[in-house]
């Protein structure tokens, strides 16, 4: 186990060097001009941005100077400096962090709660209207898109019912509690103000609902094949046999063994998750990563891009890194080398 | 179509079994191949019986659905259930092309790297474990952003975006049947590699692959659906179901814009998802569900 977290963590800063070498490759040889990735296109008649922009990404020395350079000031944290926005990319994807880091842990509690339950409720009512109608739920938030529920479900329980705050994460009037993690909801509740709490919690609502329904199906999915499956192993009927209630059996006998391969799909999930956050955050009017990625590329902001794809591989990389160990780790038979 | 019908009839016999139908046509089998037939047939005849057309201003600008506008207009007063039912003209043909030309490139790519193993084999699997580390929908919107924005670039995208998958798949399974009997027999009776890859080796590992695609092609509906919405696929004032959700979206209280193209995506997805899992089980019965 020590060896193979070791191998893996070695590994990283290569897939990582191979992450930024295709983002590299990319951005030097699909434009026809390199200097239109690094310099907006009201700057680059400009030549004394031009120059300064040459000078700092090598752009006037041979392609495997630039790529050094390139590596060499990503080290340092200089993703270049973002059309739009005017600031260092870097500083920009901090601010916006927590905001999705909030948003994807919401969406993550809800999905995994809610596809327990449905899951666990369709194999132990299985081939029954709870199970079609639990599977029905299931897939249909994996197959709506979710601008699209997004956008529906605004409409329904802000416009018409009026039952949940609009777009954004606070009330307009409110104003933001002092920062500590980012996070409104853990930060009102440090500074101990529970009606910013509540309000954050209101407006993080409807988005960690609409981006856990998609990831909700994958999970509900396998926890019914995988509960079924134990379900028919001879332990569970030696449980039934000694006359536990249902209820024990399937709680704390079947489900133990049935989470373990749910554990996996974790990861899997996280891919989508960074997938839906981009368009959940942008309907939602939700100041995150997401939103950022959304604006960045419709205004052909370059800089920003790659520094989004770049930290959304970083997340990616090392999320599918401690899925694998938390699955070494829960289950005892799987030895990897 | 008849046939259709006869299947969904006996579909819905619950518990009862008839011998005539086999296992794998289920009744989400049926109603998934139904609903794909009758977008392919939309996208191909709309044409012709349409009853607008899909760029022009036919009636006043944001009226909700009406027997006149069934869908309701939108901020140009172009006819809603017109354009999304002229949107299956960019979203079916999108997924196809992606799909076709993601999975030839990644089962090249897999014969290749699974058949011959060594250091090319290692050269194209990092290449393809470093295109999956990149989140799908970030890695389209780097290609697309540094293309342009586009149909066409949305396309190469999405391409780029899918190949590794069908590489990944394609060389696992030549890795497990070219060690099997019938190819070492092959093999002594002197056959060349590429004979051996092509008659021996492929046939038998392209079910999954099959499998995938079918339940793929509704994803890059989505994804394709996804980045027009963003700004980043078709271009106004094209009929596709993103950026008329994305129209939608700015007209909040006209709900109806963005209501038929979303019902639109929706039932292709799932449709596809249907019909894929009719597919697995047809092609490799064993893994039939519960």
């Amino acid at each position: 186990m020590a060896r193979y977290v070791v191998v893996r963590v070695l590994m990283m800063p290569i897939l990582l060097l191979g992450l930024v070498t295709v983002a590299f490759v990319v951005s030097r040889t699909v434009p026809a001009d390199p200097l239109s990735t690094v310099v907006s296109e009201r700057q680059l008649g400009n030549p004394v941005v031009v120059q300064a922009a040459e000078k700092r990404w090598g752009l006037d020395k041979p392609l495997p100077a630039q790529y050094v350079i390139y590596v060499r000031n990503l080290l340092r944290g200089d993703m270049g400096t973002s059309f739009r926005t005017k600031q260092n990319v870097r500083q920009d994807l901090e601010d916006r962090l927590p905001v999705t880091i909030e948003l994807t842990l919401a969406a993550m509690a809800i999905a995994v709660t809610v596809g327990l339950l449905l899951g666990i409720l369709a194999a132990v009512r299985r081939n029954s209207w709870v199970d079609h109608l639990a599977r029905l739920f299931a897939l249909l938030g994996s197959s709506l898109p979710v601008f699209w529920t997004g956008l529906f479900l605004l409409y329904i329980f802000y416009a018409r019912l009026g039952w949940f705050p609009g777009p954004g994460r606070l009330d307009p009037r409110a104003v933001a509690p002092d920062k500590v993690t980012g996070l409104y909801t853990v930060d009102a509740l440090l500074a101990g103000d529970l009606g910013t709490f509540w309000d954050a919690l209101q407006h993080l609502a409807l988005p960690s609902f609409v981006l856990g329904w998609a990831v909700m199906g994958i999970i509900s999915r396998l926890v019914r094949a995988s509960l079924l499956e134990v379900l028919n192993q001879d332990y569970v009927r030696t449980a039934r046999a000694k006359g536990l209630t249902e209820r024990s059996v399937i709680l704390t006998h079947a489900l133990r063994n049935a989470l373990i391969p749910t554990l996996t799909i974790i990861g899997i999930s996280f891919a989508i998750l960074i997938t839906g956050a981009v368009l959940t955050e942008s309907i939602f009017a939700w100041p995150g990563i997401g939103s950022y990625a959304v604006d960045s590329s419709r205004a052909l902001d370059f800089p920003a891009i790659m520094g989004v794809s770049i930290l959304g591989g970083v997340i990616f990389l090392v999320t599918n890194l401690i899925t694998d160990m938390t699955y070494v780790l829960v289950d005892p038979r799987i030895r990897l080398s | 179509m008849t046939i259709e019908v006869r299947e969904l009839d006996t579909g819905l016999d619950f518990g009862r079994t008839v011998p005539r139908v086999p296992a794998w046509l289920t009744l989400p089998v049926g109603v998934g191949a139904a609903i794909i037939i009758v977008w392919v047939a939309v996208a191909i005849t709309v044409s012709w019986w349409a009853p607008y057309e899909p760029l022009a201003t036919v009636g006043t600008r944001l009226t909700s659905p009406t027997w006149r506008h069934l869908a309701g207009t939108d901020a140009l007063g172009r006819d809603v259930l017109t354009r999304t039912l002229y949107g299956t003209r960019s979203s079916l043909p999108i997924a196809a092309i992606v799909i076709a030309v993601a999975v030839i490139i990644g089962c090249v790519v897999g014969a290749v790297a699974g058949m011959f193993g060594g250091w090319v084999d290692s050269l194209l699997m990092r290449l393809s474990d470093i295109t999956l580390a990149f989140p799908p929908i970030l890695l389209a919107m780097t290609v697309t952003a540094s293309l342009g924005p586009g149909l066409r670039n949305a396309l190469f995208a999405m391409v780029v975006v899918w190949w590794p998958v069908y590489a990944r798949l394609l060389r696992a399974q030549v890795m497990a049947v070219k060690e099997q009997d019938h190819v070492t027999a092959a093999t002594s009776m002197g056959a060349g590699q590429g004979r051996i890859l092509i008659r021996h080796v492929l046939p038998l590992a392209m079910t999954p692959i099959l499998v995938n695609a079918t339940m793929d092609f509704g994803q890059v509906v989505l994804l394709a659906a996804s980045l027009s919405f963003i700004g980043l696929g078709a271009l106004p004032p094209s009929p596709e179901w993103g950026s008329m959700i994305s129209e939608g979206s700015v007209r909040f209280y006209e709900w109806w814009i963005a209501a038929a193209p979303g019902v639109a995506i929706l039932t292709v997805v799932l449709g596809f998802n249907f019909l894929g899992d009719g597919v697995r089980d047809f092609l490799d019965p064993r893994t039939r569900r519960r």
